[in-house]
């Protein structure tokens, strides 16, 4: 599954397949990891806001 | 008993009432558990397929929900990449057919291949010269995609969103979607062309076999399109239900008039297109096979040139005419009608590709292998409706799935 694992061939099909799978993975968790981390920093902002 | 999450100004039938229609549908879910259960423990022997026939019933379920799920990636596409911004009161819909689509999907994947605990091995053992493989890649990356469409709307549920992370979670969220919508509609261009590429690729079945373009035939570009022109019709028609079940207007008439013209469009192009491929394959590839275009729809009990008649002209080319047609559109019944016929259209057109190629003989010793399902197959190719119904009922119960529908139903909320 992963270039230096068990199975993997250095060819242009195991490339393709792979590199449109991690290329769309990769969006995802990166967009996520964005918005979970926006989204803590904003509650956190937000109550030291309301304290003051 | 449970207002407290319900929608703020909207109203909805009791709760009583709500869980008895509940049970009523989770009836039959449980009934297509069961012969999920018997598949899995007993083994595919419970299905009648044999080794001339490997396609089940729930193939054809499998590809039709995916096309009439095509909706989601296409409004998506057309919402945030394209900036249709009307779109935004039936989107959060369309995501959630979408996903209930797409879960069904996996669901009988996970039926049709046996041992679902080997389902992984897809990926751990990749067959890159398969264009299944990539549909098993972009269908699971897909669901993760429209999962992630998805939470924005569960956490706008009245509760959820006082807690002030799930509220930043959603907004923010909503302020990237058009990188996951563009992700979606990269995944779904290649997995609903992989699902048309896999029938065109068979050159041992010259029903389905076509020309094409570099490694692509023809039947792969058709499947994208066919996806994207009838999953709104879908769409519509699931938009259509709901709101005859509930007797209120969910969403404005000029939106439902936007979508259903786009799809007209669509549908109008794509028939053209599906026009021009079968009169080359049947007087080009077919014969040059050594097949007359006949023997494909003669000598057996059941697949005669009604079912193409019925594909292409009823319901391909009339519903691509009246939903292209102002007058025609914008009439509720006949833009029913219309949407009706290309949800049909669609299902057709995949049991075609995946039964129809299956029957037809490709030996001069085979007859015709009509294909008879046994009640397992039925009742897991049910199982999703009965899920469906459920999600649906339950989303638009607590979530704000319809902006526009406190708008439409305050006169009727203030008369009461």
């Amino acid at each position: 599954m992963f270039p230096f694992i068990f199975e993997w061939v250095w060819d242009i099909g195991h490339l393709l397949f792979f590199g449109g799978l991690w290329y769309a993975v990769g969006i995802l968790g990166a967009g996520m990891a964005y918005c979970i981390a926006k989204a803590a920093y904003d509650t956190v902002n937000e109550s030291k806001d309301s304290r003051h | 008993m449970d207002a407290a999450l319900i929608p703020e100004g909207a109203k909805r039938c009791s709760f009583p009432k709500f869980m008895l229609g509940i049970a009523l549908v989770t009836a039959v879910l449980l009934w297509g558990v069961y012969a999920m259960l018997l598949c899995w423990f007993k083994g595919l022997n419970q299905t009648n397929m044999n080794d001339y026939y490997g396609f089940a019933l729930w193939i054809w379920a499998d590809l039709a929900v995916i096309a009439l799920g095509g909706g989601a990636f296409f409004t998506g596409l057309l919402k945030y990449i394209f900036k249709v911004d009307e779109l935004k009161n039936i989107i959060n819909f369309a995501v959630i057919i979408g996903f209930i689509c797409y879960s069904s999907a996996l669901l009988i994947l996970a039926i049709d291949i046996g041992q679902p605990l080997r389902g992984w091995f897809i990926f751990w053992h990749a067959n890159v010269h398969s264009m299944l493989t990539e549909v098993a890649f972009c269908l699971s990356a897909y669901f993760a995609v429209l999962t992630i469409e998805f939470i924005p709307n569960v956490l706008e549920n009245r509760q959820l969103n006082k807690v002030p992370f799930f509220h930043h979670l959603a907004h923010n969220m909503h302020g990237v979607m058009a990188i996951f919508a563009a992700t979606g509609a990269f995944l779904s261009f290649f997995h609903q062309g992989s699902l048309g590429g896999v029938a065109g690729v068979l050159y041992g079945r010259p029903f389905a076999v076509r020309e094409g373009l570099l490694i692509w035939p023809w039947t792969f570009f058709l499947f994208t399109w066919s996806a994207a022109a009838f999953g709104p019709c879908f769409t519509l028609l699931v938009t259509r239900i709901t709101e005859a079940v509930t007797g209120k207007k969910l969403v404005k008439d000029n939106v439902v008039h936007l979508l259903a013209k786009i799809s007209g469009w669509m549908i109008f192009t794509y028939i053209i297109a599906k026009i021009i491929d079968t009169i080359y394959w049947a007087t080009v590839t077919a014969p040059s096979l050594g097949y007359e275009f006949s023997f494909f729809y003669t000598n057996n009990s059941f697949y005669g040139y009604w079912i193409l008649v019925a594909e292409v002209i009823i319901c391909g080319l009339i519903p691509g005419l009246l939903l292209i047609n102002k007058s025609t559109r914008e009439n509720p019944n006949l833009r029913l009608v219309a949407i009706i016929l290309g949800v049909i259209g669609v299902s057709l057109n995949r049991w075609v590709m995946v039964l129809q190629v299956m029957a037809v003989p490709v030996m001069p010793f085979d007859t015709w292998a009509l294909y008879i399902p046994s009640w397992q197959e039925v009742a897991t190719t049910i199982l999703p409706v009965a899920y469906g119904i459920i999600l649906i009922a339950v989303t638009y119960r607590y979530l704000p799935v319809f902006p526009q529908e406190r708008e439409l139903n305050q006169s009727k909320a203030q008369e009461s």
